[in-house]
């Protein structure tokens, strides 16, 4: 019998997103499923944003802390670190100092943190709030402003924050993270809400909500599944923004990432153990569909752009 | 082509008598198109219907199973693309490859690391599946020695033997005959041969060929020399080149009924680089390899390997519960905090990572509320004031603790009064709505 190669064609095509100025980046573009490339259009590879902080990383696990450990007290320093050193292609900045448990820094403190990390790099920034509601609406209005004309991507828009966040992302130009939690209609109807409100629609980038290895990652990456399913066959415009797995800071807060080898010596070596599990996580949900990662460890980022490499 | 329903409904005896459970042959036959009946259940179908229907009613791709007794693996059945549509059905399975131009020394320990690769995770045992022995040195008598050492050393494990040389399969696969191996190498130059050996000893045979239209003519072949469980390698080896072919094969077999790649696949994942050896195990895992050859099996590769896998085939229809019980949560004494949340595995896992990341010890109960999230479970009835007080009173944990001091989510801060009623001497103290408030939550409370 002979084989005829089943090839699929999709009616529709995930958004391409520029961002930064300088050495600017774009991801997204494909009109067909994670690397498909054998049946339709690929235009370029996903990419991987170092995360750092605006203050040092005390509760990251020692594995993934050392490597920063002479950078990471001071953004600027840190940025620069993961830009000439690392040789990154963006940094996603978060200022988890304005959460009201942590530093509770304000606004104004956050946009100078904003600009003096902008103005030390010339790779693109994404710029994250310390994920507490209330408070990043009016942080990320600052950051926004502060940032103007940079082409940043802001988040992250919530349900109960997006109005004020996205207006300001829209007056400064920037690209916008839309999160909503672990639902696909979630995920739909916040786009929807904020294109409404006139924010362009190929500058959203969809965080579906990340969740480790054996943490639920079956559940987001079948929800990445289903949104690039329905971007791609139904050309629903509302599930067509590039997807954001925001990898690092679910992964590096589980026991598989911090149990010592002597408490568990069936795991093996927590080096790389931790190291593997930043990477599988990130892996596999490329595979589902994602096309812009938050990575920490540089070997894990290294071992993921080999992959990327080998598929593209 | 699977046959609609009208088709296969022409071939059944249209008596409508109802026996194989169904009010008529018609409505048989649609279940049988779907996949969702047996013929086996119709008394009356003939033996020409039997054979025409049992062709196009059989799994899009072939069961295979390899090896004996309690740690055989099954492979294949697989029914859809995606993991949200149906779940996948036999979990992919991890072989190591160990190949006999190694010292006997190191292929000793790499049977030793097979052996103790075993983990609970989840209430699974999972491990490192099978052996991959490769005849690298093309030597019949050294092949023949390291599979029964390997055979003698690690007697459950199922084998895998690896070689294009007939002679060398020849005396191998004699030698463990038994143990229902997998034979791994006929190609184009050695079909007839390894099917003959294969049918011999009646063991699957794994085909290699270039391209899929070369593997589909071969696989053809095998089964008209009278070999029906086939494995199938479609010769790539970049982690592109597998995708490619990988999802090919498995559409052609589930959306075309295409018979000739009809198999369960495996995937070569070996590299340098051990990191990225995962990663391509992980493109294997998740997009349709039956079997994932690697290189090596640290701990710490197979325990994110093994999990992943557990993710990938848990089944999307299921809520993924944990047992219901009070959790420690570093070595709580009897004054630490004592918090309740529902048993969704999603809601235990994140609850109980925020816990431990405030560091404070703490004593987690989980009630059992089918697998729903905490708002769900109390729209549905199922965590309630009294379905609470019951489980905290008859939990035992009374005597474990000296306080009286209760934390329920602040979504169903509305039920602390009710619970309080029933629960005499109890105090229920509000806690954060969102878990990734509990760190500060705790820590507050501990330091009060």
């Amino acid at each position: 019998m002979a084989f005829a190669a089943p090839k699929e064609t999709y009616s529709g095509k995930v958004f391409e997103v520029v961002i930064g100025t300088d050495k600017a980046v774009a991801f997204g573009g494909e009109n067909v499923l994670p690397f498909h490339s054998f049946e339709g259009n690929v235009p370029h590879r996903p990419v991987i944003a170092y995360e750092i902080q605006d203050i040092p990383p005390d509760d990251w696990p020692e594995t993934v802390k050392k490597v920063y450990g002479s950078v990471s007290g001071d953004p600027v320093t840190w940025a620069k670190y993961c830009q000439d050193t690392l040789n990154a292609k963006a940094i996603a900045l978060r200022l988890l100092s304005t959460h009201p448990d942590r530093e509770n820094r304000s606004p104004e403190d956050a946009a100078k943190t904003v600009k003096d990390v902008l103005s030390a790099i010339n790779i693109p920034l994404i710029i994250l709030g310390s994920n507490h509601v209330e408070k990043d609406s009016s942080v990320l209005v600052a950051v926004s402003e502060a940032a103007k004309d940079k082409n940043c991507v802001i988040g992250k828009a919530q349900e109960g924050n997006y109005k004020t966040i996205a207006a300001a992302a829209m007056a400064n130009n920037h690209k916008l993270i839309a999160m909503s939690e672990l639902d696909i209609n979630l995920s739909k109807q916040l786009n929807i809400l904020i294109t409404q409100m006139g924010f362009d629609k190929e500058k959203l980038i969809t965080d579906p909500m990340c969740s480790a290895l054996g943490y639920g990652l079956e559940y987001t990456y079948s929800v990445m599944e289903r949104i690039r399913l329905a971007a791609l066959t139904q050309n629903d415009a509302t599930m067509q923004p590039p997807m954001l797995a925001d990898v690092g800071m679910y992964v590096w807060k589980i026991k598989e990432t911090q149990a010592s080898e002597a408490e568990l010596p069936a795991w093996g070596s927590l080096e790389e153990r931790g190291i593997t599990w930043e990477a599988v996580t990130a892996a596999s949900l490329l595979m589902s569909g994602a096309e812009l990662l938050i990575m920490r460890h540089p070997d894990a980022v290294k071992a993921v752009e080999k992959f990327i490499d080998e598929l593209m | 082509m699977a046959l609609t329903g009208v088709e296969i409904f022409k071939l059944l005896p249209k008596t409508n008598c109802k026996k194989c459970g169904h009010p008529t042959c018609l409505a048989f036959a649609m279940k049988l198109a779907q996949r969702q009946a047996s013929l086996d259940a119709c008394p009356d179908v003939s033996e020409e219907a039997k054979k025409i229907l049992g062709e196009a009613s059989a799994p899009p791709i072939r069961p295979i199973t390899i090896g004996v007794g309690d740690k055989a693996v099954k492979m294949g059945e697989e029914t859809v693309l995606f993991r949200h549509e149906k779940k996948f059905v036999n979990p992919c399975v991890f072989a190591v490859e160990i190949n006999d131009s190694m010292s006997d020394e190191e292929i000793n320990k790499m049977v030793d690391d097979v052996l103790s690769s075993e983990i609970d995770r989840v209430g699974q045992k999972l491990r490192i599946d099978a052996i991959f022995v490769n005849n690298v040195s093309n030597d019949a008598g050294r092949f023949e020695s390291v599979v029964m050492a390997i055979a003698s050393k690690a007697p459950a494990v199922p084998l895998i033997i690896a070689t294009n040389n007939p002679d060398a399969a020849m005396v191998a696969v004699k030698a463990v005959a038994d143990k229902k191996p997998l034979l791994y190498g006929a190609n184009e130059s050695n079909v007839e041969a390894m099917a003959n050996i294969a049918k011999t000893y009646k063991t699957s045979l794994g085909v290699t060929a270039k391209g899929l239209d070369a593997l589909s003519i071969l696989t053809e072949k095998i089964k008209g020399l009278g070999v029906d469980d086939i494995v199938v390698d479609h010769g790539a080896r970049s982690a592109k080149e597998i995708l490619e072919a990988n999802t090919y094969i498995r559409r052609a077999a589930i959306k075309k009924n295409f018979k000739a790649l009809g198999y369960p696949v495996i995937n070569f994942a070996q590299r340098d680089d051990r990191v990225l050896e995962s990663l391509v195990a992980t493109l294997g895992v998740t997009k349709y390899a039956s079997i994932v050859v690697l290189g090596s099996i640290e701990k710490w590769k197979n325990l994110a390997l093994f999990t992943l896998r557990q993710n990938i085939y848990t089944d999307p229809q299921v809520p993924m519960q944990v047992e219901q019980k009070i959790y420690k949560i570093g070595e709580p004494t009897p004054e630490s905090p004592l918090t309740i949340t529902t048993n969704f595995s999603l809601t235990y896992f994140i609850v109980s990572g925020e816990i431990e990341n405030s560091k404070v010890p703490c004593r987690l109960a989980v009630m059992d509320c089918e697998g729903l999230s905490v708002l769900t479970a109390w729209a549905a009835g199922k965590f309630t004031a009294s379905k609470i007080a019951q489980f905290i009173q008859e939990s035992g944990i009374e005597n474990e603790i000296k306080h009286r001091e209760l934390i329920i989510p602040g979504y169903v801060a509305i039920l602390s009064g009710a619970i309080e009623d029933k629960l005499p001497g109890w105090k229920v103290i509000v806690g954060p709505r969102e878990a990734n408030g509990i760190p500060a939550f705790l820590r507050s409370k501990v330091s009060q």
